[in-house]
């Protein structure tokens, strides 16, 4: 090593970047920065790391003719080796558990282990979703329950909670008010959709049938409201509209958005993304919202666990309440907590849209958002939304005179600080200060989104980062700024402290290799080039 | 409020550093007349861990969990058992509580994992390539119709008798708003399913036939002669996998013809935690790829020539193509799919068919006891681990009675079929490597006791 810093234990950089001289291990791995083979690689036929009984029978006749000519043909590890090669794998990822995740619009924070010690209690996570009704009743309080919380805290008249993940949120929202629509006997085709929006919202509307408008941004990163009303008409459904907004933006015309399109016969969806902002501080409901999804493990911190599991319920105001798809729970006369189903649909529920789901959703994604929520109670998830907007805005001033924020005159952000790339040296740009990110220890934000800012870095530090992981993320972010702004070239090359440098994504879209290509039934101890040893 | 780890002081130094007098200057955009004055009404206030865990501990005491009682419900959920070191690999925080693999410098171990579970979703499907999973099967099946009519440029989509009534109505739902036509069959209880039917339908406006294999009632169709008379036609066959454990014993439906293969794979790694969150498998022709709803992951090398693993082919996806997006599908089932690859690896091909072959023969032993209680017969020729039994009245009842006998004896089809009433008296009986024979014993006394009506 050509030498370490100050605090003893990390490398520094040389002349030109590289973080060592060359040198090679035999096994490519380099202490704790380990390789690991696929396991296909390190499989081998007759391993197995399961003990399983040997059946008594042979296959019933009638199977016969069906049977397989061949066991599937994928190679088995031991239960150590199989430990081991996920572990191995783990070390390979940054997780929230390591450090700040501050990836705007996305909203990685603290997961509680109480929200999973809780679902993983056999009474919910050992139940399947068909067994008789009074054998589950407490796992329909869980629905009623959490149900309970969302409508309140968004000040709407009901919610669809079986939705998986914020796009079909989306989906259930716009089926809603196209049910609605068709009710009333109108056939309005357009839905209007700011061009800042995520690229889930005019998909999940072409998907729903209906065409897409765009909206344009005002300079201050908000809907232009004329806009908007020039485009009203009787051919509208309605508005999509993000708020919070992608530029971390509160959008203040939301009620006169509302009214208007209200007056016009259409209806609001909201994109809820970005709820954990102004839980507890204000009701969408009051706001004139028809429509709104809430990624429980965005706001209420379910596992992201790599791309998912999401879940995402949509509140509803009356006039699409009764639309909501099946199945969902509700009380009966008798005080008793009902699922409403094929079975029952007639009470008093018959105008629902449909089933966009082959059970009732995502119940351990309930589960642990109920544990956080009561965790937190009211009070707390108010302080959650305040902690988060005075988190985001404590990193905006701290670096605004740096990284131009192309909103932060028109005043305060809400939980995520927009940035752009504009005077940084040329030649460089958000992705050299994201990756430069990766080597001081941090998972960069989300770059290059919202698309109306050019080369943004959107960055959502969420309540959950203290004042002293804030000031170490600032310096780290001054200090890339200024090495981006110097032409600092070591910059192109980063990360140079990362299990891989830079990958050819072109590469990967222009020759798509999507599984294992290696040869069938013969697994085997790669080479140490297939495996990255230079 | 043990999760957020500012203090008093550190808001005000940041305050002061913001230039605010108080946070709320900071929801100055937020109309004022909007703004709550304190916390929402008719909530509690913030609970201790242990308070917290008294409630939840309590909600879960009122359900009857599948492990404590004779079970054998299945009907697109089955209960299998679940080797400790998979839930214990998957708290890892590195794989918990990590997101969307958007830097892959940093996220090579989810990217690896998707890669695997990707080849192993093809092999076990017996398709050229899989995605890394969608929400569910339901959701899957309902995207692998919409490809297929992308790919043909045809829209009407038969679903034989034997799809998962559920997934059924996630398509017509879904149809009714994107205006594509759903041909459905209907279900009807004989001994085989109805690939005839299905055969007979086929015309040359048909852009794919849906097959659930094996189907709802536990028949197994003929793939083979389907996706003949389907291609002779210029229709796609979409083969639906609800019991991935099925394909350690029958053969893979991309080998015998299918084009599309999508399915659950709540059974291996998962667990049946009261219907999601749960994992869809989507495999198809390599040739169809740039036609696939959701997220691939594929190899490449990095700067200094090392294998590395990357999300691509975006260009498909809803955050480049807006409304041409061939999905608005935004997330994959990271998590469980983690779950179903481990699972997996551990079983290896040989361990899923001796795992297959336990299930069937489990299966075996609950149809020679429960045929022997009078009245009841068996529908399925063909089944893997869940057949049809026919009861003399409503199964429904039956269901009922034997749960309130602490005996969770199946799914009855009126529950799944409400409106057929020719088909109220069957009765879904799934059993697994976990069914014991004592199991077996309980389900057939009780049974026959309610049928009997003899009280509890």
């Amino acid at each position: 090593m050509s030498g370490v810093n100050a605090a003893g234990w990390r490398p520094t950089m040389g002349e030109a970047g590289e973080a060592s001289e060359k040198f090679v291990t035999s096994s490519g791995d380099y202490g704790l920065m380990l390789e690991e083979p696929l396991s296909f690689e390190l499989g081998a036929e007759g391993k197995c790391g399961v003990d399983i009984d040997t059946p008594d029978r042979a296959p019933a006749a009638g199977l016969s003719k069906f049977l397989r000519k061949a066991a599937p043909d994928l190679p088995g590890l031991t239960e150590p080796e199989t430990v081991r090669h996920y572990t191995r794998l783990s070390r390979q990822n940054y997780a929230i558990d390591l450090g700040p995740f501050p990836l705007g619009s996305c909203t990685m924070k603290h997961n509680p282990r109480l929200n999973e010690k809780m679902a993983r209690l056999p009474g919910f996570a050992d139940v399947h979703p068909l067994q008789p009704q009074k054998s589950v009743e407490g796992a329909l309080e869980v629905i009623e329950q959490l149900a309970d919380w969302l409508i309140t805290l968004t000040g709407m008249a009901s919610v669809a909670m079986s939705p998986k993940a914020g796009a079909h949120g989306e989906l259930c929202g716009l089926l809603c008010i196209r049910a609605a629509l068709d009710a009333r006997g109108e056939k309005r085709d357009i839905v209007l959709v700011p061009e800042s929006a995520h690229g889930t919202n005019p998909a999940t509307a072409a998907f729903a049938g209906f065409k897409v408008q765009s909206i344009p941004a005002t300079p201050a990163g908000r809907v232009d409201l004329e806009a908007l009303k020039a485009k009203l008409g009787p051919n509208v459904a309605g508005v999509m509209i993000t708020n919070p907004n992608t530029c971390g933006l509160f959008e203040p015309d939301m009620k006169a958005i509302a009214d208007a399109v209200h007056e016009a016969g259409g209806y609001v969806y909201c994109d809820g993304a970005n709820f954990n902002a102004i839980v507890g501080k204000v009701r969408p409901g009051d706001l004139g919202v028809d429509a709104m999804h809430i990624n429980l493990h965005k706001t209420f911190s379910t596992p992201h666990g790599g791309g998912g599991p999401g879940a995402g319920p949509v509140v509803l105001s009356a006039a699409l309440a009764p639309f909501a798809p099946l199945p969902f729970v509700t009380r009966g006369p008798d005080g008793g907590i009902h699922l409403v189903e094929e079975e029952n649909r007639g009470e008093g529920h018959g105008r629902a849209f449909g089933r966009m789901v082959a059970f009732h959703g995502q119940m351990g994604m309930f589960t642990r958002a109920l544990t956080y929520i009561l965790s937190h109670g009211a009070d707390g998830l108010r302080q959650v939304a305040e902690d988060a907007v005075l988190n985001a805005n404590y990193v905006l001033r701290s670096c605004e005179d740096l990284l131009p924020a192309p909103f932060a005159k028109s005043g305060p952000c809400m939980h995520e600080a927009l940035f752009s790339d504009a005077g940084l040296a040329d030649g460089f740009s958000t992705l050299d200060i994201a990756k430069g990110l990766i080597d001081e220890g941090f998972h960069p934000m989300t770059v290059y989104f919202p698309l109306v800012v050019r080369g943004a870095m959107l960055v959502e530090p969420t309540e959950t980062e203290s004042k002293a992981g804030l000031d170490r993320f600032i310096a780290s972010l001054r200090s890339l700024a200024k090495r981006a702004k110097a032409g600092d070239e070591s910059l192109h090359s980063a990360p140079h402290f990362a299990p891989r440098r830079r990958l050819d994504e072109t590469q990967a879209a222009r020759k798509p290799v999507l599984v294992w290509q290696g040869v069938p039934g013969e697994p085997g101890k790669p080479s140490l080039s297939e495996i990255g040893g230079s | 409020m043990r999760y957020l780890p500012l203090t008093d002081a550190d808001r005000a130094a940041m305050l002061d550093v913001i230039g605010a007098a108080s946070v709320d200057d900071l929801f100055i955009d937020v109309p004022s007349e909007a703004r709550l004055s304190g916390p929402v009404e008719g909530l509690p206030m913030h609970a201790s861990e242990m308070a917290v865990e008294r409630h939840m501990s309590a909600l879960a005491g009122k359900n009857l969990s599948a492990g404590s009682a004779p079970f054998f419900l299945g009907a697109g959920a089955y209960r299998h058992h679940v080797p400790a070191s998979v839930d214990h690999i998957i708290q890892r925080g590195e794989f918990l509580t990590a997101y969307t693999p958007y830097q892959p410098e940093i996220a090579q171990g989810t990217l690896q994992v998707l890669f695997e579970f990707q080849t192993q979703v093809a092999r076990l499907f017996g398709t050229d390539i899989a995605n890394a999973s969608m929400y569910d099967g339901s959701t899957a099946c309902w995207e692998a119709i919409l490809m297929a009519a992308r790919i043909t440029r045809k829209d009407r989509a038969i679903l034989s008798g034997g799809l998962h009534p559920h997934y059924g109505e996630v398509v017509r739902t879904m149809a009714k708003f994107t205006e594509d036509e759903i041909a459905s069959l209907a279900c009807e209880l004989t001994r085989e399913p109805d690939d005839a039917a299905v055969i007979a339908a086929i015309d040359e406006k048909t852009s794919c036939v849906v097959v659930q294999y094996p189907d709802i009632l536990g028949r197994i169709p003929d793939l083979a002669a389907i996706s003949e008379a389907a291609h002779a036609k210029g229709a796609l066959v979409v083969a639906v996998v609800t019991e991935p454990v099925a394909l350690g014993m029958i053969e893979a439906p991309g080998n015998l013809g299918a084009d599309i293969v999508v399915g659950e794979g709540q059974s291996l790694g998962v667990g049946l935690q009261f219907g999601g969150p749960y994992l869809g498998l989507f495999g198809c022709r390599e040739k169809f790829v740039r036609q696939m709803p959701g997220r691939l992951c594929g190899e490449t090398v990095d700067a200094e020539g090392k294998r590395g693993f990357v999300l691509t082919l975006s260009t498909r996806e809803q955050h480049i193509r807006r409304e041409k997006a061939t999905s608005n599908i935004c997330t994959n089932s990271g998590l469980c799919a983690l779950a179903f690859s481990i699972h997996l690896t551990l079983l290896g091909g040989n361990g899923l068919a001796q795992l297959a072959a336990v299930n069937h023969d489990r299966t075996q032993a609950a149809v020679e006891r429960l045929t022997q209680i009078p009245g009841v017969s068996l529908l399925n020729d063909a089944y893997f681990n869940e057949v049809t039994l026919v009861l003399p009245g409503d199964a429904r009842e039956a269901v009922r009675e034997l749960a309130d006998r602490k005996v969770l004896g199946g799914v009855s089809l009126g529950r799944l079929f409400p409106a057929q009433e020719d088909l109220h008296k069957g009765l879904l009986v799934a059993a697994t490597e976990t069914t014991t024979d004592e199991d077996i014993e309980t389900l057939a006394t009780e049974l026959a006791a309610v049928l009997e009506g003899v009280p509890a």
